[in-house]
């Protein structure tokens, strides 16, 4: 008989999840017994406080480095405390979006158009159920990043996802859009989970382990079923790259960004995509580092068309929101690059281009939700002309970030792409260096359309107009911006810093 | 030896020109004295500078000063350093000497411009950027200097640039410039490439290990440089036209300082002039065709201040005629410099007095007479006539002398040839200078009632008289014990002059003096014994005719620079319109419709979304099953 032996926790290591996961529990509580007088400021606060609080645990942990701290299925080491931080800021600049409650629709569950629907709005309540959903979202995208087992990993997709698709669906206009955008969402995130979990059973048929160790030891080794290892990590990697956005599992990516609520929008491209990359460099580069061969194939393919996909569809959008979704979509072809380089600077510049990327992203939809008339947001792109003549302040901030997706010096995304090809040059892949900036200087051409939109064609008198922004919104555009700029200029005490902290433990 | 204090020359100058850029019209009222305080400051610091060395062994007088590592390239490196030697003390008393003395001169003569406080920033600029270029211990901190009187330059000759002629004028100085310019980054790429450095010191250290090749390569193209500054065949047509500018600028900018910065240029480069025969002959061939190109030109005009700009010219030829001559003559070039430097500028303040009294009039043909009114005038401007056309014992007597002795001592049909053209060419200098001066003080008056021309103010003949003492001493100074040979000793390489000796130097001098004389005697028949007409006679010669259009430079620069270049531009432009805008605009055209067409996939049906994920997988697996088969 064996004896039950309780499992050992490092709750000092595992804390920042815990610390976001209790206040997701808080939340959760103030939503069914709090006033709904009082709600918005309370849920704001322990929202803030939550994110600042996990923050300051993740910062006191920042030398340790542990595979126990969860019994094996977690390991807390540089990438992950560096990825943990990634998303907790990015969380914090988003959540001062999110609490402009003018974004979101008073109850989710009215039908579109309905009377119930007008009466709620006219009650002047604010929701803010999305307060918990984004705490628990944060939460599992602290946690895909750092599992080490591949149960643990789908939990946290999950846990990571549900609240996600609920938040796209609650947009104040275009409600239609809003929840159609959530339900495809919903489906094919479904239907992409189905493909992670069978290419997890797969690799336990190939290993007999489900821990990432484990698959790496079966690997080495070179015992098992070959057939099983590639469908593993085909199946596994397709759950994985429909999370980042990457050609051909984008397809939910335009609709979902144009339809959920801006500022979800914003967390969304920002911080899943730091979530979802760092558990693909965690997996790539410890349990599959010795199938090198086997899977840099696929990933180039994937990252190739990704880069030119993205970049030249781009081109044709007429929306704001949608030519940030595709840009998303060339954005995460250059990280692929970074992570095909399987090496240390690979790596270094991915985490990298994971921060300055999300926080450009997040600057970018913040200016997006100022831009509005009396229907709300101003989406398309034409009616963005001279938006520099009326609003010289923001047109510039939003030059710059853009700027910096493009990848111009002196911005952050300068620095980003230039590790990042740099890293993928020197480990000798030279046609994803070639492709890349080649979409790079595609990519360039709508960015920069945008800008000259805005500063050299005469605004059209219809009432759009940029309007004062709250000042968490205006915190989150500066900031954006001054990040951006500053790691452009000197990027280097932040290199180094991920430089000697990042080191995956196996 | 290393010195804390040179940089001041620099700063005190350029903090003047900042100053009183920045405040603007605030220091209308007390700008101009700031700037002529300024520089005279600096030029007290060159003193200062002068006395300390005197008081070293000639070995020991060089000093230094690092301000700051300006480029660091991997093993490239670049200080922003200063060096103080023999040389360049000799051009940071003269820029802040004859400088200070052309602040205080225009005080009084811009006194009625309203942008006076913009015209003594730039005068600062200039001196700052001046002193910069001689200060500069490589060729790369001289370049910025060098820049920056080109723009000094540019700005002053358009000062008045609300005359279009004027800014033209300036236009077309700063493109001859640049041509001149691009000769000197060459020079210092191709050192940069073959010896690895861009430092006086490294290059001359390293000029005895690099090939003729090269080393011929950076001679020509400092030579170029050196023409486009100095105003020089091929690029010498500028000069003339750069006259636009206000008097004051024409004495220091375009007579005593800047354009002699070719001079200096090979001078300083002397290491590389000495191991490349090649160019150093051709150095000395620009020299000679210009000098007897300029003094042509000086004998047709009858602008004044054309006269001697041509003649400025001229003057410069012989200066890089003896820089060309090697170690015999640098010493030489540098003494003609200082002179030329006293008394050219002394005579373009002369000039600008008899325009200030006779209301901007520059037509020599609307003077005469005016010695009785202007005295001073006619007295320092005297002066400086005997001193250029080379009576002893003015300065000029003692310097240019020497350079035709040189010329002659260079052996065989080179010296001959260079000798006779710079016999020649002190003939012609002595017949238009003595045309220039009976045309304005002599004779008899043919300006019309309206002028009512009179001495100027004290402000403006004490410089004169100043410069006008320099004129008259500084020849026996710098020739007394051959102190100035001796002086420049450790920076140039000199030889005793007098080795092949083809001619005595009492031959050459008396030579000299008869041709001048005769000279003399020319102009005196043609303008004092004939009445001349107020208006320039239109039947005249062939000769006169080519003279009087500069010898054709602009004809010849149009013909064959401009006009096909302009061709050129044009095909260039429609290439560029067609072929390569065509190519971006096709590509950019191929590029949004591939992104339309791909766009379509992007249906809005979760099924056919649904179906490229499955498709996506599928494929993966095949290429993965290819790739591992």
């Amino acid at each position: 008989m064996t004896v039950f032996v309780a499992p050992s926790l490092s709750y000092s290591l595992l804390a920042p999840i815990l610390i976001v996961l209790g206040g997701a529990v808080i939340t959760v509580v103030f939503e069914a017994f709090l006033s709904k007088a009082i709600r918005p400021v309370a849920q704001l606060s322990v929202t803030l406080g939550t994110l600042v609080l996990a923050l300051v645990q993740v910062w006191r942990i920042r030398h340790e480095s542990s595979l126990t701290a969860a019994m094996g299925s977690v390991a807390i080491d540089g990438p992950a405390i560096l990825l943990q931080a990634t998303v907790l800021i990015l969380a914090v600049l988003g959540v001062f979006l999110i609490a402009d409650n003018e974004h979101f629709t008073v109850v989710a569950a009215t039908l579109p158009g309905s009377e119930e629907e007008r009466a709620s709005i006219q009650s002047g309540e604010k929701l803010t159920e999305v307060y918990p959903l984004t705490l628990f979202a944060v939460a599992g995208m602290m946690l895909f990043p750092i599992a080490t087992d591949l149960i643990t990993l789908f939990v946290a997709l999950e846990v990571l996802s549900l609240p996600l698709y609920l938040m796209a669906g609650l947009s104040r206009r275009r409600r239609l859009m809003s929840q159609e955008a959530a339900l495809k969402y919903f489906l094919l995130g479904a239907f992409s989970s189905a493909f992670f979990l069978f290419g997890a059973a797969f690799l336990y048929g190939y290993s007999g382990s489900v821990s990432l160790a484990g698959i790496y030891d079966a690997i080495s080794g070179g015992t098992g079923n070959n057939v099983f290892l590639m469908i593993g990590i085909v199946f596994l990697s397709v759950g994985l790259l429909f999370k980042v956005g990457a050609v051909p599992f984008h397809a939910w990516t335009p609709d979902v960004y144009q339809g959920a609520p801006t500022p979800i929008t914003a967390f969304m491209a920002a911080a899943t995509k730091v979530a979802a990359f760092g558990a693909i460099l965690r997996i790539f580069y410890t349990s599959f580092s010795n199938a090198y061969w086997d899977w840099r194939p696929i990933l180039t393919v994937i990252a190739i068309i990704t880069m030119v996909f993205g970049s030249v569809v781009a081109i044709s959008q007429r929306d704001i929101k949608r030519m940030l979704a595709y840009s998303s979509i060339a954005h995460a072809g250059f990280l692929l690059a970074g992570v095909i380089a399987l090496n240390k600077a690979g790596l270094d510049a991915s985490i990298f281009y994971l921060f300055a990327y999300g926080v450009a992203t997040l600057g970018a939809f913040a200016v997006v939700t100022l831009v509005r008339d009396s229907a709300g947001e101003v989406t398309d792109l034409n009616r963005w002309a001279g938006l520099g003549k009326r609003s010289p302040f923001v047109a510039t901030i939003f030059a710059t970030l853009l700027l910096a997706f493009a990848g111009i010096p002196l911005t952050s995304g300068f620095i980003g792409k230039f590790s990042i090809f740099s890293a993928a040059y020197e480990s000798g892949n030279k046609l994803i260096v070639v492709v890349g900036v080649l979409s790079s200087a595609i990519a360039a051409y709508f960015y920069v359309r945008v800008i000259v939109l805005m500063f050299f064609t005469d605004p059209a008198d219809d009432g759009t107009s940029v309007i004062i922004p709250s000042i968490l919104t205006r915190a989150t555009i500066i900031s954006t911006f001054a990040i951006t700029i500053f790691l452009g200029v000197f990027p280097a005490p932040f290199l180094n810093f991920i430089s000697s902290t990042a080191t995956f433990i196996r | 030896m290393t010195s804390n204090s040179l940089v001041y020359l620099i700063a005190l100058p350029l903090f003047g020109s900042a100053v009183l850029l920045l405040a603007g019209r605030r220091s209308d009222r007390w700008g101009h004295i700031l700037a002529t305080v300024l520089s005279g400051s600096a030029f007290v610091v060159g003193l200062v500078q002068f006395a300390q060395m005197l008081g070293r062994s000639n070995d020991q007088r060089a000093v230094t000063q690092k301000l700051f590592s300006w480029i660091s390239v991997g093993t490239f490196k670049v200080d922003a350093s200063l060096m103080l030697d023999q040389l360049s003390i000799c051009f940071v008393l003269l820029i802040t000497g004859v400088g200070t003395l052309i602040h205080i001169y225009s005080i009084a003569y811009m006194s009625h411009d309203l942008d006076r406080r913009r015209f003594f920033a730039y005068l600062n600029l200039f001196i700052a950027a001046m002193l910069l270029l001689v200060l500069g211990d490589s060729y790369l901190n001289l370049y910025v200097g060098w820049e920056g009187v080109g723009l000094a330059s540019y700005l002053l000759i358009g000062f008045w640039n609300q005359k279009p002629a004027y800014a033209t004028a300036a236009k077309k100085a700063f493109v001859a410039n640049r041509v001149g310019d691009l000769g000197l980054s060459l020079a210092i790429m191709i050192s940069f490439a073959t010896m690895g450095t861009v430092s006086f010191a490294g290059v001359k250290e390293q000029a005895g290990h690099a090939s003729t090749g090269a080393l011929t390569a950076i001679g020509i193209m400092l030579l170029i440089a050196a023409t486009g500054k100095s105003a020089q065949f091929p690029l010498q047509a500028w000069l003339g036209d750069a006259m636009a500018g206000p008097t004051p600028v024409s004495a220091l900018i375009h007579a005593a300082t800047m354009v002699t910065a070719g001079v200096y240029l090979i001078t300083r480069s002397n290491f590389i002039f000495d191991a490349a025969p090649t160019a150093q002959l051709l150095v000395a061939i620009i020299g000679a065709i210009t000098l007897l190109f300029g003094a042509i030109i000086g004998t047709a005009k009858d602008d004044i201040k054309k006269a001697l700009a041509a003649s400025t010219m001229s003057q410069i030829g012989y200066m890089v005629l003896g820089a060309g001559l090697g170690p015999a003559g640098y010493a030489f070039a540098i003494m003609h410099l200082l002179t030329h430097g006293f008394f050219k500028a002394g005579m373009f303040l002369g000039a600008g007095s008899v325009m200030h009294g006779m209301d901007d009039e520059v037509n020599m043909r609307r003077y005469g007479g005016l010695r009785k009114f202007m005295p001073i005038t006619f007295a320092t401007f005297g002066l400086g006539y005997l001193a250029i056309i080379g009576v002893p014992p003015f300065a000029g007597f003692y310097s240019k002398d020497k350079i035709i002795e040189v010329a002659f001592n260079a052996g065989g049909i080179k010296g001959i040839t260079l000798g006779g053209a710079a016999l020649l060419g002190a003939a012609i200098t002595a017949f238009y200078m003595t045309r220039v001066v009976i045309l304005t003080f002599a004779g008899s008056k043919r300006w019309d009632d309206k002028a009512h021309p009179h001495e100027s103010p004290a402000l403006m003949w004490l410089p004169m008289v100043l410069l006008a003492v320099g004129s008259v001493t500084s020849g026996i100074i710098f020739t007394h014990g051959n102190s100035l040979q001796n002086w420049l000793a450790p920076v140039v390489a000199t030889s005793p002059a007098h080795e092949g000796e083809l001619l005595k130097p009492a031959v050459v001098s008396i030579l000299a003096l008869v041709l001048v004389l005769a000279g003399v005697g020319l102009a005196i028949m043609k303008y004092l014994r004939k009445p001349v007409p107020s208006e320039a006679p239109t039947d005249v010669s062939i000769f006169t005719r080519i003279a009087r259009r500069d010898l054709l430079q602009d004809d010849f620069n149009e013909a064959v620079f401009m006009r096909p270049g302009q061709k050129l531009t044009e095909v260039l432009v429609a290439t560029d319109e067609l072929l390569v805008d065509g190519a971006v605009r096709g590509v950019a055209h191929i590029t949004q419709s591939t992104g339309r067409t791909l766009g379509m996939t992007q249906t809005g049906f979760v099924r056919s979304y649904a179906m490229w994920i499955l498709l996506g997988a599928i494929g993966l697996l095949a290429t993965i099953w290819v790739v591992t088969l």
